[in-house]
């Protein structure tokens, strides 16, 4: 563990990132504290420019709504759909991967075409259809992105499993007589945890990216103020007031990066010998 | 023979899919508020019973749910997407009227990124292979990596932003002014001008993606065993750069390339959305304020159909740039 953390300290970008995650999640986690009201209610005259007024750093949109306040409160809901996605896909991805890599023959065949299946459809496409046919909620937004993500964690994780059934130690356990469940929790998952770690950190950042895209696209849950729903209402007026998609494209932009350079970092630390090789 | 057998294994796997997406659309219309019935009843506008249950005898709505399904397969296959109750015109034509638009920001956001992304990589790869300017390579992936991580819609808007409103030199929404009533090559520069910016909008995300992974395909390639022969027979450093390593370092793009169109479609359904491009996506976006379960379903069904006939044209594609590769699954696909 100790080498580990050396071996992510040394890497500036994911520090940088560390610090970034670290400063938007306790942005979230103090949103109600900082803006203790609805950021969608009125705060303030419409379209104040930013640094225009001392209560609104950020200024106002076409509504007099509080920019600033509907960033911090859309950190919330980014974090919080990002990271119920990603929990899910991972959970799903790998029971499915578990089961077709250790189980083999056609059972593998037939969930590793299903999970092709997964990959090949156009993702974002599907999630749209997904949440408009079950109607734009916070669940159906978490399972819709879900649905989309969890095909390469399978993929991973059967692959890993593929190779660890043949490993001495797994055979030991199968010959002392221990259950295949037990085999796979106690035995082999363990050992695959770094890549999958890894690929969940990739996995949040693109579920933070599909959250904003799918409220840009107007399917967020209307009772969470959200990063992509601000650059959406924003696109409307971009001529009299461009300023106003600024902010919350940089907090995704931000968020996203700091998310990716931690993966990064993990990836590196994890695997010191990848590392070796790459560069 | 083995080249048609690898065909058909392929066109199998492509009708495979093409039926799970049917079969999905049918057991999704399934999952919204109210049966069938009732949303085409409410797109219409018409709400009484008798109409209602006139639909349901007109759809099979009645009949047993693995009939329907049968029926809803057979109506596919004969190209029939059902009826788009909002716009009163059949699914299937109101997304072959917008298709060519689509596939046309495609193509020039696909050729970009290729093309630029392939560049950008293999100039990244060549300062670690000399040795010298290395900082371009920091300044190639730190880019990459930043746009790696920005939402394509945001940058979409910041194009407009700058290049539209600011700047004013592009336009920024349609895909050509019917106003102006040009013809002929006048149309076609028009048409080339409103498509800039939102081909490159596209384009940036897959931009980063070829760049990082021609990169470092190259990198891998670089350590290879015939490579050194190259240099140490003393071929120029350009010329391994080119056909040693680029060539070999192309493979593993071409197969992520073909990976990546059903995220190219998706990006355009965004792209489209901002630029008010008159493709399938923006379609998409009208279906989804209307609530036309009809046409969406029918989108999700071709842009599907689309992506399979990429892949199977990677496919074939990449079997003829490799002969090596059997008709088993594509081999050299980056980890």
């Amino acid at each position: 563990m100790k080498a580990f953390l050396k071996r992510f300290a040394r890497n500036p970008g994911a520090v940088i990132g560390l610090v970034l995650f670290t400063i938007v999640v306790v942005l979230a986690l103090c949103a109600s504290l900082l803006y203790p009201n609805s950021p969608w209610m009125m705060a303030g005259k419409p379209m104040l420019l930013p640094f225009a007024h001392p209560r609104f750093p950020m200024g106002t949109d076409m509504l007099g709504r509080d920019l600033l306040s509907g960033l911090v409160h859309g950190a919330r809901v980014s974090l919080m759909v990002g990271l119920a996605a990603t929990g899910a896909a991972l959970g799903f991805g790998v029971l499915l991967g578990a089961v077709a890599g250790y189980a083999g023959g056609w059972i593998d065949d037939v969930l590793m075409a299903v999970t092709e299946f997964f990959q090949t459809i156009p993702q974002l496409v599907m999630a749209v259809l997904v949440v408009a046919i079950l109607s734009p909620t916070l669940p159906s937004v978490i399972a819709a992105i879900a649905l989309v993500s969890w095909p390469p964690v399978a993929r991973l994780v059967r692959t890993e499993f593929l190779s660890l059934r043949e490993r001495e130690f797994v055979q030991a356990a199968v010959v002392i007589g221990q259950s295949p469940a037990r085999i796979v929790f106690s035995q082999i998952l363990p050992n695959a945890m770094s890549p999958i770690i890894v690929m969940g950190s990739f996995m949040l950042a693109t579920a933070i990216l599909t959250e904003a895209a799918l409220s840009f696209l107007g399917l967020g849950d209307r009772n969470y103020m959200s990063w992509g729903f601000m650059i959406g209402a924003a696109r409307s007026v971009i001529r009299q007031s461009w300023w106003l998609s600024i902010g919350p494209g940089l907090a995704i932009l931000l968020t996203v990066l700091s998310i990716n350079l931690i993966g990064e970092g993990l990836n590196d630390a994890l695997n010191p010998h990848l590392r070796k090789r790459g560069e | 023979m083995q080249f048609a057998s690898f065909v058909s294994t392929r066109l199998g796997k492509a009708l495979l899919v093409m039926l799970g997406v049917v079969v999905i659309n049918f057991f999704l219309i399934r999952l919204a508020p109210g049966d069938p019935a009732m949303v085409m009843a409410g797109e219409s506008g018409a709400g009484d019973a008798a109409f209602v249950q006139n639909l349901r005898q007109q759809f099979g709505l009645d009949q047993p749910q693995l009939v329907q399904l049968g029926l809803y397969l057979k109506g596919v296959a004969s190209l029939d997407l059902g009826f788009s109750y909002r716009n009163h015109v059949p699914v299937l034509e109101l997304i072959l009227d917008r298709l060519p638009a689509t596939l046309l920001l495609m193509a020039a956001a696909f050729v970009i990124s290729i093309v630029v992304g392939v560049a950008l990589g293999a100039l990244a790869a060549r300062t670690r292979y000399r040795g010298r300017h290395r900082w371009l390579d920091g300044v190639i992936m730190t880019s990459a990596m930043v746009l790696y991580a920005t939402p394509l819609f945001w940058l979409s808007l910041l194009a407009i932003i700058v290049f539209s409103v600011l700047l004013g030199w592009l336009p920024a929404f349609g895909m050509e002014n019917v106003m102006a009533g040009l013809s002929g090559w006048a149309r076609i520069a028009d048409i080339a001008q409103h498509l800039v910016l939102p081909a490159c909008s596209l384009a940036v995300f897959f931009i980063a993606v070829y760049a990082r992974l021609t990169r470092a395909a190259m990198l891998e390639v670089m350590g290879m065993d015939f490579v050194r022969t190259a240099r140490a027979k003393g071929v120029p450093a350009g010329r391994v750069l080119r056909v040693h390593i680029l060539r070999n370092a192309l493979l593993p793009v071409v197969t992520f390339a073909g990976v990546q169109l059903g995220q190219l479609a998706g990006g355009a359904l965004l792209t489209e959305t901002v630029f008010s491009w008159p493709g399938i996506g923006r379609l998409m976006f009208d279906a989804l304020l209307q609530r036309d379960y009809q046409l969406l379903l029918g989108i999700f069904l071709v842009t599907s159909a689309m992506v399979v006939g990429f892949n199977l044209m990677a496919d074939l594609l990449h079997r003829f740039l490799d002969p090596r590769i059997g008709s088993g699954a594509a081999a050299g696909a980056p980890g």
